[in-house]
């Protein structure tokens, strides 16, 4: 805004959502001006020294960054800053553009504060701008500090998605066809991801699969239908795999040239955490999920031979959500009581054998179980179960044992 | 401000005439001219020739120097000192500085030359450990060794709670306050100053034409509304600096004066709520979660909560209510559950996390139960269903 040598506002901070072109206008417009800029991404510099060099470097050229003492402090940085100023002055606003400047919270408390008053700080015709995703309420630190200027970059909508996507079309089909195609995408993903980026990439990964029933002359082009038949299913499966990066991209297009017939599972990352466990594992971790997920008064009922009925009081009846285990969270348990509900889960007569516990020990190593308290807590350690009801159901199936009916929430 | 202008520089004059060593404490809000009082003290101070000569100053800022042993060398390296003090190792901080003092009386004159420390963010300096720098400098403050003067420039009140009793005691509590007392005239009267083009404006006619729009826009009666509204909320010149900024910057070749439109969109843009912006784009899946979320918080009075708690929410809209939801699979929800935690509209409560699995952890919603609301009747094409579902009050 202005001349180029009138002092422009210090800090001004951009703000939107992912992929709203934040950075992208920021860079082709300092490009398209030829205005002197340092860009960095705060997710690179671990230390203040990193992005001090970084910005020395882009202004002032090797010699600026080659004055900076080993681990700088913010002190050094705007001494070097002033000197290479009064050195090389330059008539116009030189701009500082920091990326993903949420980062810059966690590192010191003053640099940031210090960051927003650079102007004041050089005595130099310098604005830093900072883009984030974060709003800047969040950026506030406890005395204040000098307000920049807030910019926001809106989203976009349906429409603007769509002609976005539109503009990169495969040069061997007609833009109509790729148009008809992105409709489909954005009628099923819009209502669960609006990333430019994430629908990009599913576009490209989708598209040859959209176009081969094309290809092998079953379909015509006009005939949308069909098409969409075709693709429904396929994009259906792409959303339980690769936008949650279950199956990397190269998988995907493997499994993409097998046949229709070889529909094997799509084996995602999930799918391979279910370890193979020896038998005495897979009762040891029934025992851990009945322990964590029961109270300990019920245990009378579920595992004794001679028990009475549970009295359904009206307490019982009322036990709503709020209290139900499956959604507060598996509780700790001891020890002893693991072993109690291991024996009379297992059907064999199983001697507490060294064998036992490290197999506990292995459990907890695979986080399948997790510790709790002190490891120095050598007479009861208490542990507490960390899979999931689906993981423990697979499990309990490969052994015939039905859990459900052990649940006090499935009563 | 020309009562504590005429305060500070009879101070400052009088430590660099008469040799006396003073101490003060500037105080007042962030933006409430500070800087620019002490800038234009010592531009008259230096006027006066004899002082520019002998007076030395010294800069420190509390946000750079956060360290007592950095802010050392940048007072040597500030006084022109580092090859007087070489290589020297010195015991305590106060030896130092005596040193460093004492290097400056072999100047001309046979007496010590004074020296103006300025300290900007103050309160920093007193987060030191032991406050050696502000403990040093107030005791050779009140001891007649040099003369100097300590400048202190803060925007906490309450920063003399923060001094250490020792070093309380050696400060002269004298204190220079800036609390600003405008009027809403005042501030008019700042704006339009500050709107105004130049006499020396190379094209007289448009000079004229501009500063007379100006003072018809102030007779506007929605424009008068929006400035009264931002006057209200803060008196801080530099809030009125970014509404006339963004008013400015509407201003192009084909539309060369300002319009009332264009302060009332300003305004607008000034006062919206970031949050509302966030919200807005948003997908239809992560708009449920919120307001699964902010049912959950009807119900339980602002408890923290869980993932599956909140998809245990979105269950019973899905079974009971929705017709254009789509039932989304488990690990999507939680991915959508994921990106609203990275946007930081929802917070873990706890803090350490690493013993409980993600989907357990306890969140909080940071976000209020009318910004929801206005979100979503701001939200393009929200289904009308999950507008129901959000405006009903259980279930």
């Amino acid at each position: 805004m202005g001349e180029p040598d009138h002092y422009s506002y210090p800090s001004i901070f951009i703000y939107g959502h992912r992929a709203t072109g934040k950075s992208y206008v920021i860079h082709t417009l300092l490009k398209e001006l030829e205005l002197p800029h340092a860009t960095v991404s705060c997710v690179e510099c671990v230390s203040m020294g990193l992005l001090f060099e970084q910005v020395l470097l882009s202004l002032f050229g090797t010699d600026g960054s080659a004055l900076l003492p080993r681990s700088p402090s913010l002190s050094d940085f705007v001494r070097i800053y002033k000197q290479q100023c009064s050195e090389s002055p330059v008539k116009q606003t030189r701009y500082v553009v920091l990326e993903h400047s949420e980062l810059l919270r966690d590192m010191e408390i003053n640099l940031l504060p210090a960051f927003l008053r650079l102007q004041e700080l050089v005595n130099d015709n310098v604005t830093v701008v900072l883009l984030s995703e974060i709003v800047w309420d969040k950026f506030r630190s406890n005395t204040g500090c000098f307000e920049p200027l807030l910019l926001h970059f809106p989203d976009y909508s349906k429409a603007e998605l769509q002609q976005i996507l539109e503009r990169d079309t495969h040069p061997s089909y007609t833009p109509e066809l790729y148009s008809s195609f992105i409709n489909i995408l954005l009628g099923v993903f819009y209502s669960v991801c609006r990333d430019l980026r994430e629908l990009r990439h599913l576009a490209a990964l989708n598209f040859s699969k959209y176009c081969e029933p094309l290809k092998e002359g079953k379909v015509k082009e006009s005939d949308a239908h069909k098409l969409w038949k075709n693709i429904e299913p396929h994009l259906k499966k792409a959303m339980q795999t690769v936008y949650l990066r279950e199956v990397s991209s190269a998988q995907w297009e493997q499994q993409q040239q097998m046949e229709e017939n070889e529909t094997g599972a799509f084996k995602g990352l999930s799918a391979y955490a279910h370890v193979e466990l020896p038998y005495y594992s897979k009762f040891l971790l029934i025992a851990a999920y009945l322990a964590s997920y029961n109270p300990a008064r019920t245990d009378k009922r579920f595992f004794l031979k001679h028990h009475g009925k549970i009295k359904k009081t009206k307490a019982f009846l009322k036990r709503n959500e709020k209290t139900s285990n499956h959604l507060l969270g598996p509780k700790p348990f001891p020890l002893d009581r693991l072993l109690a509900i291991f024996y009379s889960v297992v059907d064999s007569r199983v001697a507490p054998t060294a064998s036992i516990f490290s197999q506990i020990s292995s459990l907890v190593t695979l986080q399948l179980l997790t510790q709790m308290g002190h490891d120095d807590q050598l007479d009861t350690p208490k542990y507490k179960c960390s899979v999931s009801l689906d993981f423990i159901r697979g499990i309990s199936r490969t052994v015939n044992f039905d859990i459900v009916k052990y649940l006090y929430d499935f009563l | 401000m020309e009562s504590q202008h005429k305060h500070l520089l009879e101070l400052l004059k009088r430590t660099s005439d008469h040799g006396e060593s003073n101490s003060v404490l500037i105080i007042g809000p962030r933006g409430g001219g500070k800087t620019m009082l002490l800038n234009c003290v010592l531009r008259d101070l230096l006027e006066v020739t004899d002082a520019s000569k002998i007076l030395l100053q010294v800069h420190l800022n509390g946000l750079l120097q956060t360290d007592d042993h950095v802010a050392l060398k940048e007072i040597t390296r500030q006084l022109h000192l580092e090859n007087v003090v070489g290589d020297k190792v010195f015991g305590s901080f106060a030896e130092n500085l005596v040193f460093l003092l004492d290097a400056l009386k072999k100047g001309d004159r046979s007496n010590s030359r004074p020296v103006l420390f300025i300290l900007d963010e103050f309160d920093l300096f007193a987060h030191h450990r032991n406050q050696t720098l502000l403990y040093n400098l107030l005791d050779v403050s009140q001891s007649a060794q040099t003369p100097i003067a300590v400048v202190g420039l803060t925007c906490r009140l309450d920063v003399l709670e923060l001094l250490e009793k020792r070093v309380k005691s050696r400060f002269s509590h004298r204190q220079i306050h800036l609390l600003s007392s405008a009027t809403f005239t005042h501030f008019l009267e700042t704006a339009t100053s500050q709107l105004s083009l130049p006499d020396d404006f190379p094209d007289d006619q448009f000079a004229q034409e501009w500063n007379a729009n100006i003072k018809a826009l102030w007779k506007d009666k929605s424009v008068k509304n929006a400035l009264q509204r931002h006057f209200n909320s803060s008196k801080d010149l530099r809030s009125l600096h970014l509404l006339l900024m963004l008013m400015l910057s509407r201003v192009t070749v084909s539309k060369p004066f300002i319009q009332p439109a264009d302060i009332i969109e300003a305004s607008r843009c000034c006062m919206v709520d970031s949050k509302a912006n966030v919200l807005h784009g948003l997908s239809i899946l992560e708009l449920c979660l919120i307001i699964a979320m902010k049912h959950l918080n009807d119900i339980y009075d602002g408890g923290p909560f869980n993932f599956h708690m909140v998809h245990n929410e979105f269950k019973k809209f899905l079974q009971r209510k929705s017709h254009s939801i789509h039932n989304f699979e488990k690990p999507v929800v939680i991915k959508a559950f994921e990106h609203l935690h990275e946007l930081e509209l929802i917070r873990s409560v706890e803090g350490s996390t690493a013993k409980i699995q993600r989907e357990y952890q306890l969140m909080k919603l940071m976000l209020d139960h009318t910004q929801i609301m206005e979100a979503l009747q701001k939200y393009p094409q929200c289904p009308t269903d999950v507008k129901q579902w959000a405006m009903s009050s259980f279930g």
